[in-house]
């Protein structure tokens, strides 16, 4: 019997963390023990409830971790709602990993990198974050802005605080959107915070959150002289295959799915303003 | 060249249905053509085309990929797919011929759709040329000949006889089965070649030009101002999609019996407003979105990605169809006078 990519593998969520109010994190290997697949960081991949449906998302842990995949996860659909209800020990089905991810081993090698990512949109940057600081003689300079609605929907705030806050040659700044009690760290959106923070054009830019934040970030960049061609940002619209033939993350002559998720920002420019 | 009198059609076809499923158009009782099993009985339609194109047979509207059974925290895959016979499909026009070479670009590149593929190699394609070619005929336009169809065997039929020629080993193969088949030189072929191209000169969508159509216009295709007007009447009813040779979107749903859980895959359209819905929205939030998809993407994404080529057969299904009497040429024509 032929083996089709639409027939997903089984796998076993071994941990469960929960992040924020909406947001877990879920440790998927496969019913051999082992890793399901290797990727490269900003891959996704099918996790799918036989009976509730299959979706996409994006892998968070990095390609680095030899035992595991891990994948935050916000709940809002059907599937997400029942992965949130799930416990320790549940199988699933995975598939993947899928599309075309960060340029790690090339564009980025050597260059200073600039992380922008708003709430959620941590999850696809987190993995590239990770293989970095892995493999942290590769590259210069890190910063990493993130921002979130309030302190409790940072996702991974302990790791960002004993991890990437602690390490040399990595400035981590965190803002939320308004100010709270036990918060001494910035308060603003994402957009103005790059401003502010006035960041150096030579940087390569990697992006990831909501869709206006996304829009006014990139003005702002620009604002500071940062060119389309450093930014790259990563996203994901309604697909049932990730093959490329289902047709709907279609978009120009473009399928997010296999020609993304990752593009660079004057990549998109040629593509219809239809996401 | 081979032939056979029409009154040993139906021999010809117990001798094919012997080896191996066969499929023809006929009519079904409400009197339109479809793909239908022959058995003893099943008359071959005297239509032009079916309603439903022949990709259905190859791509079909639903099917089963895998089950899964779900016990506890655990789940068990099981394979059970539908199970693929080789068959031969006989009566295919040119252009749903063509329509293959479309969907095989699609489901035999790289990851390899194996269900699709399974069904091209046990299918065997035998096409008809087009005697009597209809109003709403434009194959022409994108290089297909009528009177000479692709496949693995073509055939060609007058009042008297059914002629044959094989064009591939997988043709050579059957036709060497089928002693019923008689030697004939190919004058009658010629003779009816020479009438269908003499009618296909005549028909009214015969003029349609697509050459000038550049893929790399790309934006301004997507944003000339025609789609809101071409868009306004449509239903968003999906017609066009479900009778199109060429339409190849699909869903995949769960279907939970108590028992297990059945994966299947099936048609879907472009055209459906959840096609493109998320948690969040969808990125086409009206018909003029999802109108505009279709057509862009058979006319300029396709080409773009494909060296030019036009992800339409000129069949005329859906101009036939649509109720709103929209169709890709009418599209075709207004958006080559809004880019030049």
């Amino acid at each position: 019997m032929r083996q089709d990519p639409l027939i997903p593998m089984l796998g076993e969520v071994t941990m469960i963390r929960t992040d924020t109010p909406d947001v877990k994190t879920f440790r998927v290997i496969g019913v051999d023990g082992k890793k399901p697949f290797v990727h490269i960081p900003g891959q996704c991949a099918m996790l799918s409830i036989p009976g509730v449906g299959e979706a996409l998302f994006s892998i968070t842990s990095s390609p680095t971790e030899e035992d595991y995949v891990d994948f935050s996860i916000k709940k809002c659909g059907c599937v997400t709602q029942w992965l949130h209800a799930m416990e320790v020990g549940q199988q699933v089905t995975i598939r993947g990993p899928y599309g075309n991810g960060f340029p790690v081993d090339t564009e980025l090698a050597g260059k200073d990198l600039l992380f922008i990512a708003g709430g959620i949109g941590l999850a696809p940057l987190h993995s590239v974050i990770n293989y970095c600081r892995h493999y942290r003689d590769r590259y210069g300079k890190i910063d990493i802005v993130y921002g979130s609605r309030s302190k409790d929907d940072l996702v991974d705030y302990p790791e960002i605080l004993e991890e990437w806050c602690k390490e040399d040659g990595i400035n981590v700044h965190l803002t939320i959107d308004n100010p709270q009690e036990g918060w001494d760290g910035h308060v603003g959106f994402v957009p103005n915070y790059v401003k502010e923070l006035a960041f150096d054009t030579s940087k390569t830019v990697l992006m990831c959150g909501p869709p206006i934040m996304i829009k006014f970030t990139l003005a702002g960049l620009q604002e500071l002289g940062f060119d389309k061609s450093q930014v790259y940002t990563t996203f994901e619209l309604k697909m049932k295959c990730a093959l490329g033939k289902c047709g709907r993350c279609n978009i120009g002559d473009k399928y997010v799915c296999k020609d993304g998720p990752v593009f660079r920002l004057d990549e998109m420019d040629e593509l219809p303003d239809e996401y | 060249m081979k032939k056979i009198a029409r009154s040993e059609l139906n021999a010809l076809f117990a001798a094919i249905s012997a080896q191996k499923q066969l499929y023809i158009p006929a009519d079904t009782k409400a009197g339109q053509a479809q793909f239908t099993l022959w058995q003893d009985g099943i008359v071959l339609t005297d239509k032009l085309n079916t309603v439903r194109s022949a990709k259905d047979l190859f791509f079909p509207q639903v099917e089963q990929i895998v089950n899964f059974k779900v016990t506890g925290k655990t789940m068990e895959i099981i394979e059970n797919r539908d199970v693929s016979e080789p068959f031969v499909v006989f009566g295919v026009r040119a252009c749903d011929c063509r329509s293959f070479d479309i969907l095989d670009t699609v489901f035999l590149a790289d990851p390899v759709d194996t269900f699709y593929q399974t069904r091209r190699e046990n299918g065997l394609v035998i096409t008809m040329a087009c005697s009597r070619p209809e109003e709403t005929c434009f194959c022409g336009a994108f290089g297909i000949d009528a009177a000479n169809p692709a496949g693995d065997i073509t055939c060609w039929m007058d009042e008297n006889a059914l002629y044959w020629r094989a064009n591939t080993q997988k043709g050579e193969e059957l036709t060497a089965t089928l002693s019923i088949l008689v030697d004939c030189d190919n004058t009658a072929v010629a003779s009816m070649q020479e009438k269908t191209r003499e009618i296909l000169k005549k028909l009214p969508l015969n003029d349609l030009d697509l050459s000038n159509f550049d893929s790399k216009k790309l934006l301004e295709y997507f944003n000339a101002d025609v789609w809101t007007e071409l868009s306004e009447s449509c239903l968003g009813c999906g017609t066009c999609t479900f009778v199109c040779p060429t339409c190849q979107c699909y869903d995949v749903q769960d279907f939970d019996n108590g028992r297990e859980v059945r994966r299947f895959r099936c048609w879907d359209s472009c055209m459906y407003s959840d096609f493109t819905m998320m948690a969040h929205g969808t990125n086409r939030p009206t018909q003029k979105e999802r109108f505009r998809q279709r057509f862009m993407h058979k006319l300029v994404y396709y080409p773009s990605n494909n060296g030019g080529v036009f992800g339409c057969v000129g069949c005329g299904r859906c101009l036939q169809k649509c109720p709103i009497h929209m169709n890709i040429v009418k599209v075709a024509k207004k958006l080559k006078e809004a880019v030049k």
